[in-house]
Parts: structure tokens; C-alpha cells; sequence
């Protein structure tokens, strides 16, 4: 009762920059639900977690109905949520193409739907999807997961138009490679020959990723929408 | 409990409250063939999408049910489930059941 601490929902919030940005919101008094397929071992009074998978329609709309239940709100969504796939096209299974298309892009899709509805009652919100440097730089060895992340950069734009009307916001940060899971099994010579290609040649840290998203997440940003923000000067 | 006339009533009420939103006068009746969407419907496409919103909404917290009123043909001219007062209000009652039923 009371408490105006905007409400920010993570996907893919157990570890890497998912959980740093949910650290980082709660270290503010912000209150903050995450989704993971895995339980989560952050505890906190404001921090409510789901174990669900993204592109699964009706645990999604559970979940999400349960956080308006809890906070009587929800001002932002970080589509954080996502899985990576390194290999030559020509040795990439269908099954694995599928898999990463419904993460990064149903599960994408789905997060947004619900959580505007549920921000659409508030009079508004902010999402934020995630792209990567991939993109711009159609990097090979990743034809899946950069395919995926086009996606998300077009549901971005499309979704900005449409949800505007409701006062919602619609932006995607682009990280560089960050020390995180999705890119550990990746070789070194892979990694370096990509950050040689960024304008700013070095590792992004999840603060990078977090700076950005804060801009996208701040109120005072109210008419910036559509936008694609990509780390390291990779445009 | 649900039935058809709860759910009837609620549709008449957040279409009178999507009308008034946009500063238009809702008629003065509004029953099951009342044209919601499409050829001489009340509502354009953004008005359908937050009156099915409303009611997806209004749904859950009166039947505790969750249900999504989303379907390919929604903006249909021809074939939308939410032409009609009457085939919105049927389309959502099919759903409250479906759900009901798991």
C-alpha cells in the first residue's frame, strides 16, 4: 500500500546482465519480478520470481497476471531473455533455428503483449528489447541468433508504433560480447576478430548494457521510441 | 458465476466507456447485433483493441479467469469474432469455459 516504487519485470533475470540489471534496480528501491526456467537464488523483500519459459503463452500470462496481482502495477519490461547458437549455417539442425526463434523472438513477443496490458491500465511503460552488435555487423558462425535478433529490432519498431497510443515506449539496447554465459563457449580468435571490427575495440561490462537501459527506462526519456542503441560505436 | 448476460453487460459498459473516452455519444441502445467493428461499427481499430483489453482485463478479476481474446481474424472487416456485440460476448464466454475446463 502506498509504495509508488516503479515495477520492472526481467526475463532471463537468474543470471548474467538479467540479474545484474535486477541487483541494480532493487540496490534503488525499485521493485523488480523476474523469469527465469530455473529458480532463482536472489532474495530480496521487493524481488518476486516465476520460473517459466518465455514462449510459453499461458505460464507468461499467469505470471505476468500475478505480478499486477502483487504490485498493482507495472511501469517496465527488459525482454532480457535469450539464447545464443555459434555454428556454420550448413552445420545448424532446423530443430536448433526453431529453439532460438522462440526464445529470442515468441518469448520476446509474448513478454511485451502481456506486460502492455498490464501497463496499458497505468496509463503507460517502457520495454526494452535486446539486439546485439551481430546485427549491424552480420556476423558469421550465428546466421540463427542473429536472424532471431533482426526480429526483435523490426517487433521493436512495429511495437513502438503500435503501443505509443497507449503511452508505452519501445526501445532495444545492442551489447557488444559481455562476459556473460551466452558467450563462453565462443573461442578467443572469435571473440577479439569481432571486438577489432567495434569502433571502440574492448569487452561491454553489464554496466554498459545497464547505462543504456536506464536511459531507455528513465521517464525524463519520454519521447524516444523506435530506437535501437547498439554498444562499442557498431552501427 | 459466469453467463452470457454478465458478460453481455460488460461489453455494453466498456464499449459506452470506450465511446465516451473518445468523446463520441454511444447509442442510446446497445444489444447482441449491435455492430462493434468493421462495416458501420462503432469502434476503429485502436478503440477494438482497448475495449478487448478492458474486457480481457475486467474478465480476470471478476471470473478469475485468464484468458487472451486474441485471434488472427480480429481486425477483419468481414470475419472479426468482435464484429457484434453479440459474437464478442460469445467469443469471450467460449474462452472463460476453455478455461475453465484445464
Amino acid at each position: 500500500m502506498g509504495n509508488e516504487a516503479p515495477v520492472t519485470l526481467i526475463t532471463g533475470a537468474r543470471k548474467g546482465i538479467g540479474r545484474f540489471l535486477a541487483e541494480r534496480l532493487l540496490a534503488r528501491g525499485e521493485r523488480v519480478a523476474g523469469i527465469s526456467r530455473t529458480p532463482s537464488d536472489l532474495r530480496h523483500d521487493d524481488y518476486l520470481h516465476f520460473e517459466c519459459d518465455v514462449a510459453d503463452e499461458k505460464a507468461m500470462r499467469s505470471a505476468i497476471q500475478s505480478i499486477r496481482r502483487r504490485f498493482g502495477r507495472l511501469d517496465n519490461l527488459v525482454n532480457n531473455a535469450g539464447i545464443a547458437s555459434m555454428n556454420h549455417a550448413l552445420l545448424t539442425p532446423a530443430s536448433t533455428v526453431e529453439q532460438v526463434l522462440r526464445t529470442n523472438v515468441v518469448g520476446a513477443f509474448i513478454a511485451a503483449r502481456e506486460s502492455a496490458k498490464v501497463m496499458r491500465q497505468g496509463g503507460g511503460g517502457r520495454i526494452v528489447n535486446f539486439t546485439t552488435v551481430a546485427v549491424p555487423l552480420a556476423l558469421e558462425g550465428e546466421a540463427a541468433y542473429v536472424a532471431s535478433k533482426a526480429a526483435v529490432e523490426s517487433l521493436t519498431r512495429v511495437l513502438a508504433r503500435e503501443l505509443g497510443p497507449f503511452g508505452i515506449r519501445v526501445n532495444a539496447v545492442g551489447p557488444t560480447p559481455v562476459e556473460t554465459d551466452l558467450i563462453r563457449a565462443v573461442p578467443k580468435e572469435k571473440i577479439d576478430a569481432l571486438l577489432a571490427r567495434q569502433v571502440l575495440p574492448r569487452m561491454g561490462t553489464p554496466e554498459d548494457v545497464a547505462r543504456v537501459v536506464d536511459f531507455f527506462l528513465s521517464p525524463a526519456s519520454d519521447f524516444v521510441t523506435g530506437q535501437v542503441i547498439y554498444l562499442g560505436g557498431v552501427r | 458465476m459466469t453467463d452470457a448476460s454478465t458478460v453481455f453487460e460488460l461489453v455494453r459498459r466498456l464499449t459506452v466507456e470506450e465511446l465516451t473516452a473518445q468523446g463520441l455519444d454511444a447509442p442510446a441502445e446497445i444489444g447482441p447485433d449491435t455492430r462493434l467493428f468493421g462495416k458501420d461499427g462503432l469502434l476503429d481499430s485502436m478503440a477494438l483493441v482497448s475495449l478487448v483489453m478492458s474486457l480481457e482485463q475486467e474478465i480476470a478479476e471478476q471470473f478469475g479467469a485468464e484468458i487472451a481474446l486474441a485471434d488472427d481474424k480480429a481486425l477483419s472487416q468481414k470475419h472479426s469474432p468482435f464484429r457484434t456485440v453479440g459474437s464478442l460476448v460469445a467469443y469471450a464466454n467460449g474462452e472463460i469455459e476453455a478455461a475453465r475446463g484445464q
